[in-house]
Protein backbone atom coordinates (compact mmCIF):
# COMPACT_ATOMS: atom_id res chain seq x y z
CA UNK A 1 0.00 0.00 0.00
CA UNK A 2 1.17 3.10 -0.98
CA UNK A 3 0.28 4.88 2.17
CA UNK A 4 2.11 2.77 4.74
CA UNK A 5 5.09 3.25 2.25
CA UNK A 6 4.57 7.06 2.88
CA UNK A 7 4.28 6.95 6.88
CA UNK A 8 7.20 4.70 6.94
CA UNK A 9 9.03 7.62 5.32
CA UNK A 10 7.85 10.13 8.03
CA UNK A 11 4.97 11.72 5.88
CA UNK A 12 2.57 12.96 8.33
CA UNK A 13 -0.43 12.98 6.56
CA UNK A 14 -0.43 9.70 5.40
CA UNK A 15 0.14 8.58 9.20
CA UNK A 16 -2.82 10.30 9.63
CA UNK A 17 -4.92 8.77 6.87
CA UNK A 18 -3.91 5.36 7.77
CA UNK A 19 -5.52 6.35 11.86
CA UNK A 20 -8.32 7.42 10.32
CA UNK A 21 -8.71 3.42 8.54
CA UNK A 22 -8.08 1.81 11.17
CA UNK A 23 -10.23 4.24 13.33
CA UNK A 24 -13.15 3.71 10.88
CA UNK A 25 -13.27 0.00 10.94
CA UNK A 26 -12.77 -0.30 6.44
CA UNK A 27 -11.60 -3.09 5.62
CA UNK A 28 -8.31 -1.59 4.62
CA UNK A 29 -7.12 -1.57 8.47
CA UNK A 30 -6.81 -5.25 8.56
CA UNK A 31 -4.10 -4.99 5.74
CA UNK A 32 -2.36 -1.96 8.02
CA UNK A 33 -1.99 -3.77 10.96
CA UNK A 34 -0.71 -6.93 9.22
CA UNK A 35 2.12 -4.93 6.99
CA UNK A 36 3.27 -2.81 9.93
CA UNK A 37 2.87 -5.25 12.21
CA UNK A 38 6.38 -6.34 12.41
CA UNK A 39 7.69 -2.82 12.70
CA UNK A 40 6.24 -2.40 15.44
CA UNK A 41 7.05 -3.09 19.56
CA UNK A 42 9.63 -0.64 19.56
CA UNK A 43 8.01 2.40 21.49
CA UNK A 44 7.57 2.76 24.98
CA UNK A 45 3.89 3.45 25.61
CA UNK A 46 2.82 5.34 28.15
CA UNK A 47 -0.87 6.35 29.69
CA UNK A 48 -1.67 9.27 31.02
CA UNK A 49 -4.86 8.69 33.14
CA UNK A 50 -6.96 10.25 35.90
CA UNK A 51 -10.44 11.98 36.67
CA UNK A 52 -11.72 14.71 34.47
CA UNK A 53 -10.06 17.71 35.01
CA UNK A 54 -6.90 16.37 36.98
CA UNK A 55 -4.79 18.11 34.44
CA UNK A 56 -4.13 15.36 32.27
CA UNK A 57 -3.17 17.04 29.15
CA UNK A 58 -1.54 19.76 30.73
CA UNK A 59 0.77 17.45 31.99
CA UNK A 60 1.58 15.59 29.25
CA UNK A 61 2.10 18.89 27.28
CA UNK A 62 5.03 19.66 29.57
CA UNK A 63 6.34 15.77 29.71
CA UNK A 64 6.50 15.97 26.15
CA UNK A 65 8.67 19.21 26.06
CA UNK A 66 10.71 17.40 27.88
CA UNK A 67 11.07 14.31 25.45
CA UNK A 68 11.85 16.59 22.87
CA UNK A 69 14.89 17.95 24.33
CA UNK A 70 16.44 14.52 24.64
CA UNK A 71 15.72 14.16 20.99
CA UNK A 72 12.81 11.24 21.14
CA UNK A 73 10.18 11.64 18.70
CA UNK A 74 7.02 11.31 19.99
CA UNK A 75 3.15 10.75 19.15
CA UNK A 76 0.10 11.26 21.58
CA UNK A 77 -3.34 9.28 21.85
CA UNK A 78 -5.62 11.71 23.44
CA UNK A 79 -9.25 9.82 23.77
CA UNK A 80 -11.99 12.09 24.76
CA UNK A 81 -15.59 10.88 25.34
CA UNK A 82 -18.38 10.65 22.34
CA UNK A 83 -21.76 11.11 22.94
CA UNK A 84 -23.93 8.13 23.67
CA UNK A 85 -26.76 10.11 22.25
CA UNK A 86 -25.87 11.76 19.30
CA UNK A 87 -22.59 9.77 18.17
CA UNK A 88 -20.81 13.21 17.96
CA UNK A 89 -17.74 14.82 20.26
CA UNK A 90 -15.64 17.70 21.12
CA UNK A 91 -12.02 16.64 21.18
CA UNK A 92 -10.22 19.37 23.36
CA UNK A 93 -7.26 17.88 24.34
CA UNK A 94 -5.24 20.00 21.72
CA UNK A 95 -5.96 23.26 23.66
CA UNK A 96 -3.31 22.43 25.71
CA UNK A 97 -1.32 21.67 23.65
CA UNK A 98 -0.65 23.63 21.11
CA UNK A 99 2.81 24.53 21.23
CA UNK A 100 3.44 21.10 19.94
CA UNK A 101 1.40 21.35 17.00
CA UNK A 102 4.58 22.48 14.95
CA UNK A 103 7.05 20.44 16.24
CA UNK A 104 8.30 17.95 13.18
CA UNK A 105 9.06 15.39 16.30
CA UNK A 106 5.24 15.22 17.36
CA UNK A 107 2.66 13.33 16.18
CA UNK A 108 -0.87 14.34 18.07
CA UNK A 109 -4.17 12.57 17.39
CA UNK A 110 -7.43 13.43 19.11
CA UNK A 111 -10.00 9.95 19.30
CA UNK A 112 -13.49 9.87 20.57
CA UNK A 113 -14.46 6.46 22.39
CA UNK A 114 -17.13 6.16 20.20
CA UNK A 115 -19.28 3.76 22.24
CA UNK A 116 -16.02 1.93 23.72
CA UNK A 117 -16.35 2.27 27.74
CA UNK A 118 -12.77 1.21 29.21
CA UNK A 119 -11.02 4.78 29.33
CA UNK A 120 -9.82 4.39 25.63
CA UNK A 121 -11.24 3.98 22.02
CA UNK A 122 -11.70 0.93 20.14
CA UNK A 123 -8.74 1.90 17.52
CA UNK A 124 -6.34 3.25 20.17
CA UNK A 125 -4.38 -0.30 20.28
CA UNK A 126 -4.09 0.00 16.86
CA UNK A 127 -3.22 3.72 16.34
CA UNK A 128 -0.22 2.95 18.90
CA UNK A 129 0.84 0.34 16.27
CA UNK A 130 0.53 2.90 13.71
CA UNK A 131 2.71 6.00 15.57
CA UNK A 132 4.98 3.12 16.80
CA UNK A 133 5.67 1.71 13.18
CA UNK A 134 5.96 5.82 12.11
CA UNK A 135 9.16 5.94 14.10
CA UNK A 136 8.02 7.43 17.48
CA UNK A 137 9.86 6.60 20.34
CA UNK A 138 7.92 7.27 22.80
CA UNK A 139 3.89 6.55 22.39
CA UNK A 140 1.19 8.63 24.94
CA UNK A 141 -1.84 7.59 25.33
CA UNK A 142 -3.78 10.26 27.20
CA UNK A 143 -7.38 8.42 28.39
CA UNK A 144 -10.65 10.32 29.17
CA UNK A 145 -11.27 10.81 31.94
CA UNK A 146 -11.58 8.54 34.45
CA UNK A 147 -14.28 7.40 37.03
CA UNK A 148 -13.05 4.37 39.22
CA UNK A 149 -13.28 1.33 36.76
CA UNK A 150 -11.80 2.56 33.38
CA UNK A 151 -8.82 0.08 33.54
CA UNK A 152 -8.29 -0.31 29.70
CA UNK A 153 -5.44 1.98 29.86
CA UNK A 154 -3.26 -1.07 31.62
CA UNK A 155 -3.96 -3.52 28.49
CA UNK A 156 -2.45 -0.44 26.32
CA UNK A 157 0.39 0.80 28.15
CA UNK A 158 4.21 -0.17 29.18
CA UNK A 159 3.66 2.12 32.02
CA UNK A 160 0.81 3.95 33.95
CA UNK A 161 0.96 7.58 35.06
CA UNK A 162 -2.31 7.69 37.49
CA UNK A 163 -2.79 11.70 38.02
CA UNK A 164 -4.47 12.43 40.85
CA UNK A 165 -5.97 15.87 42.71
CA UNK A 166 -6.62 17.08 46.08
CA UNK A 167 -10.13 17.37 46.75
CA UNK A 168 -11.99 14.39 45.65
CA UNK A 169 -12.64 12.46 48.59
CA UNK A 170 -11.27 11.30 51.36
CA UNK A 171 -8.68 8.24 52.25
CA UNK A 172 -11.73 5.69 51.50
CA UNK A 173 -11.81 6.80 47.99
CA UNK A 174 -8.29 5.71 47.80
CA UNK A 175 -8.13 1.78 49.23
CA UNK A 176 -11.13 1.24 46.84
CA UNK A 177 -10.85 -1.58 43.97
CA UNK A 178 -10.47 -0.02 40.18
CA UNK A 179 -8.29 2.76 39.08
CA UNK A 180 -6.35 3.21 42.06
CA UNK A 181 -4.47 0.10 41.23
CA UNK A 182 -2.82 0.02 38.15
CA UNK A 183 -0.94 3.00 38.61
CA UNK A 184 2.92 2.35 38.21
CA UNK A 185 3.38 5.79 39.30
CA UNK A 186 1.48 8.37 41.06
CA UNK A 187 1.32 11.79 40.02
CA UNK A 188 -0.21 14.54 42.74
CA UNK A 189 -1.08 17.38 40.26
CA UNK A 190 -1.85 20.89 41.18
CA UNK A 191 0.25 20.36 44.30
CA UNK A 192 0.34 24.87 44.81
CA UNK A 193 -3.32 24.19 45.88
CA UNK A 194 -4.34 23.49 49.86
CA UNK A 195 -5.01 19.48 50.44
CA UNK A 196 -2.34 18.10 48.32
CA UNK A 197 0.34 17.24 50.34
CA UNK A 198 -2.82 15.40 52.09
CA UNK A 199 -3.72 13.41 49.14
CA UNK A 200 -0.18 12.59 48.68
CA UNK A 201 -0.07 11.12 52.18
CA UNK A 202 -3.38 9.24 51.51
CA UNK A 203 -2.25 8.30 48.35
CA UNK A 204 1.10 6.83 50.24
CA UNK A 205 -0.41 5.34 52.67
CA UNK A 206 -2.54 3.30 50.45
CA UNK A 207 0.59 2.31 48.84
CA UNK A 208 1.55 0.80 52.01
CA UNK A 209 -1.18 -1.06 53.17
CA UNK A 210 -0.80 -3.25 49.47
CA UNK A 211 1.09 -6.53 49.97
CA UNK A 212 3.16 -8.26 47.93
CA UNK A 213 4.23 -5.54 45.65
CA UNK A 214 7.15 -6.43 43.86
CA UNK A 215 7.63 -2.47 43.39
CA UNK A 216 6.41 0.10 45.39
CA UNK A 217 4.86 2.81 42.78
CA UNK A 218 6.62 6.33 43.81
CA UNK A 219 3.97 9.21 44.38
CA UNK A 220 5.44 12.88 42.99
CA UNK A 221 4.07 15.85 43.43
CA UNK A 222 3.69 17.98 40.50
CA UNK A 223 2.06 21.25 39.51
CA UNK A 224 1.72 21.12 35.55
CA UNK A 225 0.43 24.36 34.47
CA UNK A 226 3.90 26.06 36.55
CA UNK A 227 6.04 23.02 34.71
CA UNK A 228 7.15 22.30 38.48
CA UNK A 229 8.54 18.92 39.10
CA UNK A 230 7.57 17.35 35.62
CA UNK A 231 11.41 16.38 35.56
CA UNK A 232 11.09 14.53 38.43
CA UNK A 233 7.81 12.58 37.05
CA UNK A 234 10.06 11.81 33.44
CA UNK A 235 12.94 10.38 35.91
CA UNK A 236 10.06 8.00 37.46
CA UNK A 237 8.79 7.18 34.32
CA UNK A 238 11.72 6.22 32.86
CA UNK A 239 13.30 4.35 35.59
CA UNK A 240 9.56 2.39 35.45
CA UNK A 241 10.72 1.07 32.03
CA UNK A 242 14.16 0.34 32.83
CA UNK A 243 12.94 -1.47 36.04
CA UNK A 244 10.68 -3.49 33.49
CA UNK A 245 13.34 -4.25 31.14
CA UNK A 246 16.16 -5.54 33.26
CA UNK A 247 13.88 -7.49 35.48
CA UNK A 248 12.48 -8.80 32.38
CA UNK A 249 9.13 -7.71 33.72
CA UNK A 250 8.19 -5.68 30.13
CA UNK A 251 8.18 -8.43 28.10
CA UNK A 252 5.99 -10.92 30.69
CA UNK A 253 3.09 -7.39 30.62
CA UNK A 254 3.54 -7.01 26.48
CA UNK A 255 3.05 -10.97 26.21
CA UNK A 256 0.52 -10.56 28.46
CA UNK A 257 -1.58 -8.08 26.50
CA UNK A 258 -0.75 -9.42 23.21
CA UNK A 259 -2.88 -12.24 24.47
CA UNK A 260 -5.65 -10.14 25.57
CA UNK A 261 -6.22 -8.72 22.18
CA UNK A 262 -5.94 -11.74 20.59
CA UNK A 263 -8.72 -12.94 22.72
CA UNK A 264 -10.62 -10.76 22.27
CA UNK A 265 -10.10 -10.03 18.39
CA UNK A 266 -11.07 -13.72 18.70
CA UNK A 267 -14.42 -13.74 20.81
CA UNK A 268 -15.78 -10.45 18.78
CA UNK A 269 -15.41 -12.44 15.42
CA UNK A 270 -16.51 -15.83 17.40
CA UNK A 271 -19.51 -13.42 18.15
CA UNK A 272 -20.36 -12.09 15.40
CA UNK A 273 -19.74 -15.69 13.29
CA UNK A 274 -22.40 -16.96 15.90
CA UNK A 275 -24.80 -13.99 15.85
CA UNK A 276 -25.14 -14.24 11.68
CA UNK A 277 -25.23 -17.71 10.94
CA UNK A 278 -28.44 -17.80 13.77
CA UNK A 279 -29.53 -14.69 11.88
CA UNK A 280 -29.36 -16.72 8.56
CA UNK A 281 -31.07 -19.63 9.04
CA UNK A 282 -33.77 -17.54 10.90
CA UNK A 283 -33.50 -19.07 14.48
CA UNK A 284 -33.30 -15.99 16.30
CA UNK A 285 -37.22 -15.66 16.20
CA UNK A 286 -37.54 -18.97 17.46
CA UNK A 287 -34.81 -19.17 20.35
CA UNK A 288 -36.03 -15.91 21.59
CA UNK A 289 -39.41 -17.35 21.57
CA UNK A 290 -38.46 -20.43 23.36
CA UNK A 291 -36.99 -18.27 26.13
CA UNK A 292 -39.90 -16.01 26.71
CA UNK A 293 -41.97 -19.03 26.88
CA UNK A 294 -39.57 -20.93 29.31
CA UNK A 295 -39.33 -23.85 27.63
CA UNK A 296 -35.64 -23.74 27.83
CA UNK A 297 -32.75 -21.69 29.09
CA UNK A 298 -30.09 -19.56 27.88
CA UNK A 299 -27.45 -22.00 28.87
CA UNK A 300 -28.83 -24.89 26.53
CA UNK A 301 -29.23 -22.56 23.35
CA UNK A 302 -26.18 -21.01 23.99
CA UNK A 303 -24.52 -24.99 23.82
CA UNK A 304 -26.85 -25.49 20.56
CA UNK A 305 -25.65 -22.30 19.15
CA UNK A 306 -22.06 -22.82 19.37
CA UNK A 307 -22.11 -26.69 18.81
CA UNK A 308 -22.77 -25.57 15.53
CA UNK A 309 -19.31 -24.25 14.43
CA UNK A 310 -17.27 -26.92 15.92
CA UNK B 1 -23.57 3.66 8.87
CA UNK B 2 -22.26 7.19 6.95
CA UNK B 3 -18.70 8.49 7.25
CA UNK B 4 -18.03 10.23 10.51
CA UNK B 5 -17.25 13.94 9.75
CA UNK B 6 -14.40 15.14 11.56
CA UNK B 7 -14.18 19.00 11.97
CA UNK B 8 -11.39 21.29 12.99
CA UNK B 9 -12.48 24.74 14.78
CA UNK B 10 -10.23 27.15 15.24
CA UNK B 11 -9.99 30.58 16.39
CA UNK B 12 -6.80 32.14 14.51
CA UNK B 13 -5.25 35.49 15.48
CA UNK B 14 -5.50 38.11 18.02
CA UNK B 15 -8.92 37.95 19.03
CA UNK B 16 -10.29 36.15 22.59
CA UNK B 17 -13.79 35.77 22.10
CA UNK B 18 -14.85 32.16 21.31
CA UNK B 19 -18.37 31.97 22.25
CA UNK B 20 -19.69 31.69 18.50
CA UNK B 21 -16.70 28.95 17.81
CA UNK B 22 -18.01 27.05 20.95
CA UNK B 23 -21.52 26.97 19.82
CA UNK B 24 -20.44 26.02 17.00
CA UNK B 25 -18.36 23.28 18.36
CA UNK B 26 -21.17 22.54 20.55
CA UNK B 27 -23.63 22.27 17.47
CA UNK B 28 -21.74 20.14 15.54
CA UNK B 29 -21.39 17.58 18.17
CA UNK B 30 -25.02 17.45 18.43
CA UNK B 31 -25.29 16.81 14.57
CA UNK B 32 -23.30 13.80 15.40
CA UNK B 33 -19.55 14.63 14.30
CA UNK B 34 -16.22 14.78 15.90
CA UNK B 35 -15.20 18.31 16.24
CA UNK B 36 -11.61 18.84 16.97
CA UNK B 37 -11.67 22.24 19.15
CA UNK B 38 -8.13 24.29 19.32
CA UNK B 39 -8.97 27.18 21.12
CA UNK B 40 -7.98 30.37 21.37
CA UNK B 41 -5.18 32.11 19.54
CA UNK B 42 -4.02 30.12 16.59
CA UNK B 43 -1.48 30.79 13.93
CA UNK B 44 -2.47 29.38 10.16
CA UNK B 45 0.79 27.03 10.53
CA UNK B 46 -0.62 25.70 13.82
CA UNK B 47 -4.51 24.92 12.40
CA UNK B 48 -3.07 23.53 9.27
CA UNK B 49 -0.41 21.17 11.15
CA UNK B 50 -3.52 20.26 13.00
CA UNK B 51 -5.95 19.96 10.31
CA UNK B 52 -3.27 17.53 8.56
CA UNK B 53 -2.81 15.09 12.17
CA UNK B 54 -6.18 15.06 12.84
CA UNK B 55 -7.17 13.96 9.25
CA UNK B 56 -10.15 16.26 9.58
CA UNK B 57 -12.73 16.70 6.26
CA UNK B 58 -13.44 20.48 7.03
CA UNK B 59 -11.78 23.34 8.90
CA UNK B 60 -14.18 25.84 10.51
CA UNK B 61 -12.46 29.12 11.70
CA UNK B 62 -14.31 31.90 13.51
CA UNK B 63 -12.78 35.76 13.44
CA UNK B 64 -14.21 38.46 14.74
CA UNK B 65 -10.22 40.71 14.63
CA UNK B 66 -11.10 41.85 11.17
CA UNK B 67 -7.57 40.10 10.20
CA UNK B 68 -10.18 37.50 7.91
CA UNK B 69 -8.52 38.96 4.07
CA UNK B 70 -4.97 37.45 5.66
CA UNK B 71 -5.61 34.33 7.65
CA UNK B 72 -8.61 33.01 5.38
CA UNK B 73 -6.10 32.81 2.19
CA UNK B 74 -2.87 31.94 4.78
CA UNK B 75 -4.22 29.13 5.57
CA UNK B 76 -5.76 27.54 2.33
CA UNK B 77 -2.61 28.37 0.67
CA UNK B 78 -0.63 26.27 3.70
CA UNK B 79 -3.30 23.81 2.71
CA UNK B 80 -2.06 23.62 -0.96
CA UNK B 81 1.68 23.87 -0.14
CA UNK B 82 0.92 20.77 2.50
CA UNK B 83 -1.05 18.68 -0.53
CA UNK B 84 -3.90 19.21 1.62
CA UNK B 85 -6.67 20.99 -0.25
CA UNK B 86 -9.04 18.38 -0.44
CA UNK B 87 -9.92 19.85 2.70
CA UNK B 88 -13.00 22.12 3.08
CA UNK B 89 -12.23 25.64 4.69
CA UNK B 90 -15.17 27.18 6.01
CA UNK B 91 -15.86 30.70 8.08
CA UNK B 92 -17.68 32.52 10.39
CA UNK B 93 -17.38 35.72 12.46
CA UNK B 94 -17.95 39.71 11.88
CA UNK B 95 -17.04 39.08 7.98
CA UNK B 96 -18.27 42.49 5.95
CA UNK B 97 -20.22 41.22 2.86
CA UNK B 98 -17.85 43.16 0.64
CA UNK B 99 -15.05 41.00 1.76
CA UNK B 100 -16.89 37.23 0.75
CA UNK B 101 -16.53 37.08 -2.84
CA UNK B 102 -13.09 37.92 -2.68
CA UNK B 103 -12.56 35.17 -0.05
CA UNK B 104 -14.47 32.78 -1.85
CA UNK B 105 -12.82 33.14 -4.41
CA UNK B 106 -9.60 32.67 -2.64
CA UNK B 107 -11.36 29.38 -2.34
CA UNK B 108 -13.08 29.31 1.15
CA UNK B 109 -15.90 27.35 1.06
CA UNK B 110 -18.50 29.62 2.29
CA UNK B 111 -18.76 32.37 5.25
CA UNK B 112 -21.57 32.35 7.35
CA UNK B 113 -21.84 35.80 9.45
CA UNK B 114 -23.60 36.18 12.44
CA UNK B 115 -27.78 35.56 12.35
CA UNK B 116 -26.62 32.26 10.73
CA UNK B 117 -28.70 28.99 11.27
CA UNK B 118 -26.65 26.43 13.32
CA UNK B 119 -28.31 24.05 11.02
CA UNK B 120 -27.50 25.80 7.53
CA UNK B 121 -23.72 24.75 8.51
CA UNK B 122 -24.66 21.36 9.93
CA UNK B 123 -26.34 20.76 5.99
CA UNK B 124 -23.70 22.71 3.86
CA UNK B 125 -21.13 20.32 5.72
CA UNK B 126 -22.99 17.58 5.56
CA UNK B 127 -22.98 18.39 1.60
CA UNK B 128 -20.22 19.56 0.94
CA UNK B 129 -17.35 17.28 3.11
CA UNK B 130 -15.75 14.56 0.17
Amino acid sequence: MELIEKMLNGDKRACARLISSVENNSNEAEDIIKTIYPHTGKAHVIGITGPPGAGKSTLTDKLVKLLRKKDLRVGIIAVDPTSPYTGGAILGDRIRMNDLALDPGVFIRSMGTRGYLGGLAKATRNTVKILDAFGCDVVIIETVGVGQSEVDIVKAADTVVMVMVPGLGDDIQSIKAGVMEIGDIFAVNKSDILGAQRTATEINMMLDLSQNLERRPPVVMVTASQNQNIDKLLEEIEKHYIYMKENDILEKRRKLNIKRELVELVEEELRKYVIKETENKGEMESVTLSLYTKETDPFTIRDILLSKIK
Amino acid sequence: MSKLIRVLIAKPGLDGHDRGAKMIARALRDAGMEVIYTGLRQTPEQIVAAAIQEDVDAIGMSILSGAHNHLFPKVIKLLKEQNASDILVIGGGVIPEDDIPELLEAGVGAIFTPGTLTSDIIKYLRENVQ
